[in-house]
């Protein structure tokens, strides 16, 4: 006997996205989902971040990470709240343990929520967590051949960030072509180049953010 | 990417049992399964972790038949439909038109086979 069934595999997770979405949206709080493969620079595009943004947005952190509390430690010394989920294994966060951690917040206080995914450029694209924009941070050291060899991450992503841009002279990376490949998989994306090392290109980032913090507020006013 | 395969193949049984069990099915041979051309899994993983996940149940045994959809997009500006060549997003007509994706990420089951 053959059963119809057509089901998402991932419509467990994509329930429980659309629950995390509504209350964002109740709240009014901008959620960003920050991926990008392990050691790209997130924590560090984090703590630049925290650092120009303090005393302008109410800010919180969730660090998603295999076993330790490392990066949730490195944000706790700038007196932004943060939680730790840890995985335990798991190569990303999905929607359902971002809904247990949010719990815990104060979400109403906040006007951006910026959510650390496991470093990884491959299944965290797949997993919804009820964000409204995702970014992704690439390192030159990685190599401009990523965004055709790992599409989807930057398909799904509003903002790439190019980091690490102070080690380019000693890497063969051509930024001309990751910016190429990255705007043919999603035209219209914002592409910034960033150090943490000297700063650069931080300022574009905090104005992506600001931007879309202004646009969540019109929404829930609206 | 183990992992991740395995968290699929956990959302896809449980579909799947909570349907067979719906039919009161004692053995499950066959899941149709619709995976798009850029969805992010991988066939070998997801039979790997199928034979595992199953292993002692009622789906033991079961063939994963799979079928691949195209990535298709149709362009904003000029309305026409394309496959998508080499993740290229941009309408190759107009050139300026962007292509939105209308299939080619499904990951979905699409029917059991049970006695
Ligand atoms: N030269 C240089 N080093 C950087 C830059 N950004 C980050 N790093 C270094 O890269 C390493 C990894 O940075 P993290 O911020 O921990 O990277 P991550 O993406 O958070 O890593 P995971 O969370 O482990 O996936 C650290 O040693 C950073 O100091 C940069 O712009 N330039
Ligand atoms: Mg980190
Ligand atoms: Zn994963
Ligand atoms: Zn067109």
């Amino acid at each position: 006997m053959e059963i119809k069934v057509i089901k998402n595999i991932l419509g467990e997770n994509d329930r429980f996205a659309a629950e995390n979405r509504a209350m964002f949206a109740e709240k009014g709080v901008f959620v960003v989902n920050f991926m990008g493969s392990p050691g790209a620079g997130k924590t560090s595009v984090l703590e630049k971040t925290m650092e120009r943004l303090k005393g302008e947005l109410s800010m919180a952190v969730i660090e998603g990470d295999l076993f330790t509390s490392k990066d949730a430690e490195r944000i706790d010394r700038h007196g932004v709240p943060v939680i730790q989920i840890n995985t335990a294994g798991g190569c990303h966060l999905d929607a359902n343990m971002v809904q247990k951690t949010v719990r815990e917040m104060d979400l109403a206080a906040l006007d951006l929520l910026v959510v650390e995914n496991v470093g990884n450029l491959v299944c965290p694209a797949e997993f919804a967590l009820g964000e409204d924009a995702r970014a992704v941070v690439l390192s030159v050291t990685e190599g401009d051949d990523k965004p055709m060899k790992y599409p989807l991450m930057f398909k799904e992503s509003e903002i790439a960030l190019i980091n690490k841009i102070d080690l380019a002279p000693y890497c063969n990376f051509n930024c001309a072509s990751a910016k190429e490949d990255i705007s043919m998989l999603h035209p219209g994306i914002e592409i910034a180049e960033l150090s943490c090392t000297t700063g650069e290109g931080v300022d574009v980032w905090c104005d992506w953010l600001r931007r879309g913090v202004v646009a969540k507020k019109a929404e829930v006013r609206a | 990417m183990e992992a991740e395969a395995a968290q699929w193949l956990r959302g896809l049984f449980s579909i799947h049992h909570r349907e067979a069990g719906n039919n009161h099915a004692t053995k499950v041979r066959e899941v149709g399964l619709l995976i798009g051309e850029m969805a992010g899994v991988e066939q070998e993983s997801l039979e790997f972790s199928w034979r595992v996940l199953t292993e002692g149940t009622p789906a033991e045994g079961a063939v994963l038949k799979v079928r691949r959809v195209p990535l298709v997009g149709r362009c904003a500006k000029c309305g026409r439909e394309f496959h998508i060549e080499h993740y290229d997003f941009w309408c190759p007509v107009c050139k300026d038109g962007v292509l939105k994706t209308i299939s080619g990420r499904e990951m979905q089951v699409e029917y059991l086979e049970v006695d």
